[in-house]
C-alpha cells in the first residue's frame, strides 16, 4: 500500500491510511495462520495419497519385519522394520557425536571467546550451515568413504558410521546457533552475581548457564534431531543403502527418508507401492511430531520446576 | 532448410561457433553454420539407466548427421521411460527389458494403439568385484545362492576364496540395485529366478556406474552391472551356466550364442505410428553406423543381417 501524501490533517487519517493498516494486518495474520494451513495442507495430501492402503495393511508385520520387498513378483513385502530401527539408530549415533561438539561450541563462542575469533568462529559454523545435504552426501561417498575403509576395520566404507558422522557435521551448526542464542539470553546479572561470589568461569558455565538455558540447550538438541531424522540425500548416498539391521557401527543400513527418495520416482502412480511410500512419510511425520511434542513437554516439565 | 546467403553466413559463424560451443555442452555438435538457423526438431528419449550411456552417444553422433534432430536423453529406468511413452512426454522410451502387458494396456487404453517395439542391441551383465579378489569364475548356482532370498552362501570361504587383501571380512558384500530397476527386476528372474526375492541386507544403488564404483573400492563385494560400466578397477568374473560348465566371460561373441546366461535385450519403443523424424532416427540406430556405437559403448550389438535366421 502507498503512503498517504503528507498532508496538513495528519492527525485525522484518512481512509486510504485505515485501510491500508487493515489490509496489512490481514495480511501478518494470515501469514501466521498459513503455517498452520500448510502443515495441515501437507499432511492431509500425504495422508490421502497413502489412506487407500492403511485398512489393507498389515501393521504389526509393515513395523515391526525388516522385509521390505514391494516389488516382488510372488511375494510382495511391506516391512519398514529395519528402516525405522536404521533411522533410530543413524540419528542417535549422529546426536551422540553431535550434541557434545555443539554444546561445547556453543558455550565455548558465547562465553569463553570475544572479538575476532567469535565473529570469525560464527561466520564459519553458520557457512557450515549453508552446504546443500548433496554436497555431504557427496563427501561421504568419496571422502569419509575412502577414510573409513583405510583406518577403521571396516569391510565397507558406506555404513551407519559413516552417515552419522555426517549427520553430526549438519546438525551441529543449528545447536551451536540456538545453544548459543540460549546462552545469550542468560541474563547478565547471573554471571555478575556467580562472579561476586567467588566463581570460576567453568563453575559459572557448569553450575549457572547451563541450569539457566537449559530450556533453550534442549531446543538447540532437539532442533538438531528434528535436523537429523529428515535428512535424506547425504544419508542416501553415505549409508549404503541396505535394508539390514545394523549390529555394528560398520554396517550398512537404510533409513525411511532415502526409501521415499530412492524407490518414488519411478512408482507408478496409485499403486499400492507408491501408496506404502507416502505411508511411510505419514511415519516420518509421526516421529518427527512425536520429537517435537517430547520437546514441548520438556521444556514445559523444565519450567515447572 | 533456411540456407542464410554466403556473406551473410561469413558474418554469422563466429555466432555459430558460439552456439556450437553451447549446444557442445549440453548435447554435442559438430556441424556449425546452415543448420544453426532452423529450429531442430526434438526427440524425447527416456528410460534405462543401462542405456542411458548408449543412447547418450546416439544422440550425440546424430547431431552431426541430422543437425536439424536434436535428441534429448534422459535415465531414471525403463519403467519410468514406459511411463513417459504414456503420458506422451517421451517420444521414444528406452526400456531393458520387453514392456509388461499391463503396460502395454495401458498405453492402448490411453492412445488407442499399442507401441512399436524395436530390438536395437543386446547387454550383458556383468558379474564384478574388486581388482585384488582372486576369484577366477562364478556358476550360476552360486551367484543364486549368493543373492537368493533363503540362501545360506554369504562367505567368500564358502566359495573357496580366501586371502582377499585388505576385506577385513569374510562375508560376501552384496551390491544390488534399487528395486525398481530394470537391472534389478532381470539380475532377480534370472539368477534368483521368477519366483524367488533377493536377499535383503544389500546395499542398493540407484545407478549402474554407482554398483562398480562401490565394488571397486571394497574388497570384500560382488556386483552386477551393464558390461559397459567396466572399468581398469574392477574385475570381471567369467560366468558359467552350471557349476563346472565352461564359465564364460561377457562378449559380443558369447552373447549372440547365448553361451552368456546374464544377457538381454534392448528396446527402444515408440507409439505405433512415430513421426518421420522420430523413424528415421530409428532407422539410423539400426544401421551398421548406429550399431557401430553400439560396440563402441560397450554393449551388444545386433547380429549382422546375413547371420539372423
Amino acid at each position: 500500500m502507498s503512503v498517504p501524501p503528507a498532508s496538513p490533517a495528519r492527525q485525522t487519517r484518512s481512509a486510504l491510511a485505515l485501510w491500508g493498516e487493515r489490509a496489512v494486518e490481514l495480511l501478518i495474520r494470515l501469514s501466521g495462520v498459513s503455517a498452520v494451513l500448510f502443515v495441515f495442507g501437507i499432511f492431509l495430501f500425504v495422508f490421502i495419497e497413502g489412506a487407500p492402503l492403511i485398512t489393507d495393511l498389515d501393521w504389526s508385520k509393515a513395523i515391526f519385519s525388516p522385509d521390505w520387498y514391494p516389488t516382488s513378483r510372488e511375494n510382495v513385502r511391506y516391512g519398514v522394520g529395519a528402516m525405522i530401527i536404521g533411522t533410530l539408530s543413524v540419528t542417535g549415533l549422529a546426536m551422540v557425536i553431535a550434541v557434545p561438539f555443539g554444546l561445547g561450541a556453543a558455550f565455548f563462542v558465547s562465553e569463553f571467546c570475544s572479538g575476532t575469533l567469535r565473529e570469525t568462529l560464527k561466520v564459519v559454523i553458520e557457512l557450515l550451515a549453508a552446504i546443500p545435504s548433496i554436497v555431504w552426501g557427496f563427501i561421504g561417498l568419496s571422502v569419509v568413504n575412502h577414510l573409513i575403509q583405510r583406518f577403521l576395520p571396516a569391510p565397507v566404507g558406506l555404513n551407519l558410521l559413516n552417515a552419522a558422522l555426517l549427520l553430526a557435521l549438519m546438525s551441529v551448526p543449528i545447536i551451536v546457533s540456538i545453544g548459543e542464542d540460549a546462552l545469550k539470553a542468560v541474563p547478565d546479572s547471573y554471571r555478575e552475581a556467580a562472579l561476586a561470589l567467588g566463581a570460576t568461569r567453568w563453575q559459572i558455565a557448569w553450575r549457572v548457564l547451563l541450569p539457566a538455558a537449559r530450556n533453550g540447550l534442549l531446543a538447540a538438541v532437539l532442533l538438531g534431531v528434528g535436523r537429523a531424522i529428515g535428512e535424506t540425500m547425504a544419508v542416501l548416498m553415505a549409508t549404503g543403502h541396505a535394508v539390514n539391521i545394523p549390529t555394528s557401527l560398520f554396517d550398512p543400513i537404510r533409513t525411511l527418508t532415502a526409501t521415499i527418495a530412492a524407490e518414488l520416482g519411478e512408482t507408478a502412480v496409485g499403486s499400492p507401492h507408491y501408496r506404502m511410500l507416502f505411508l511411510i512419510g505419514l511415519m516420518l511425520f509421526t516421529i518427527t511430531f512425536a520429537v517435537n511434542l517430547l520437546a514441548d513437554l520438556a521444556v514445559r516439565g523444565v519450567r515447572r520446576q | 532448410m533456411n540456407r542464410p546467403s554466403p556473406t551473410l553466413r561469413h558474418s554469422a559463424a563466429p555466432w555459430a561457433a558460439l552456439t556450437c560451443a553451447v549446444a557442445l555442452l549440453t548435447a554435442g555438435c559438430s556441424r556449425p553454420g546452415p543448420g544453426a538457423s532452423v529450429k531442430p526438431e526434438v526427440i524425447q528419449n527416456i528410460g534405462s539407466d543401462t542405456m542411458v550411456n548408449l543412447a547418450q552417444a546416439w544422440a550425440e553422433t546424430y547431431q552431426g548427421i541430422a543437425p536439424d534432430v536434436s535428441v534429448e536423453v534422459s535415465g531414471g529406468g525403463s519403467g519410468l521411460g514406459i511411463a513417459a511413452l504414456m503420458n506422451g512426454t517421451a517420444d521414444i522410451a528406452n526400456s531393458s527389458r520387453h514392456i509388461e502387458p499391463s503396460e502395454e494396456a495401458k498405453i492402448v487404453e490411453r492412445t488407442g494403439v499399442k507401441p512399436r517395439e524395436f530390438l536395437v542391441g543386446f547387454d550383458a551383465l556383468s558379474i564384478f568385484v574388486h581388482k585384488d579378489n582372486p576369484i577366477t569364475e562364478i556358476s550360476m548356482e552360486e551367484l543364486h545362492d549368493i543373492y537368493a532370498e533363503d540362501s545360506a552362501l554369504d562367505r567368500w570361504s564358502q566359495l573357496g576364496v580366501t586371502n582377499i587383501p585388505n576385506a577385513r571380512t569374510d562375508r560376501i558384500i552384496r551390491v544390488s540395485r534399487q528395486n525398481n530397476s530394470g537391472t534389478y527386476h532381470y539380475f532377480r528372474d534370472t539368477v534368483c529366478g521368477k519366483k524367488t526375492d533377493f536377499k535383503l541386507g544389500s546395499l542398493d544403488m540407484n545407478g549402474s556406474k554407482d554398483v562398480v564404483e562401490l565394488v571397486s573400492r571394497t574388497p570384500g563385494a560382488i556386483g552386477y552391472s551393464g558390461l559397459g560400466y567396466r572399468t581398469p578397477n574392477v574385475k570381471m568374473i567369467p560366468v558359467s551356466p552350471r557349476k563346472g560348465a565352461r564359465a564364460v566371460l561377457p562378449s559380443i561373441a558369447t552373447t549372440l550364442d547365448k553361451s552368456y546366461p546374464i544377457s538381454r535385450p534392448m528396446f527402444m519403443y515408440t507409439p505405433s505410428e512415430p513421426p518421420p523424424h522420430v523413424q528415421r532416427f530409428l532407422e539410423w540406430v539400426l544401421s551398421p553406423a548406429g550399431q557401430k556405437i553400439v560396440e563402441e559403448t560397450g554393449y551388444i550389438p545386433m547380429p549382422p543381417p546375413e547371420a539372423q535366421p
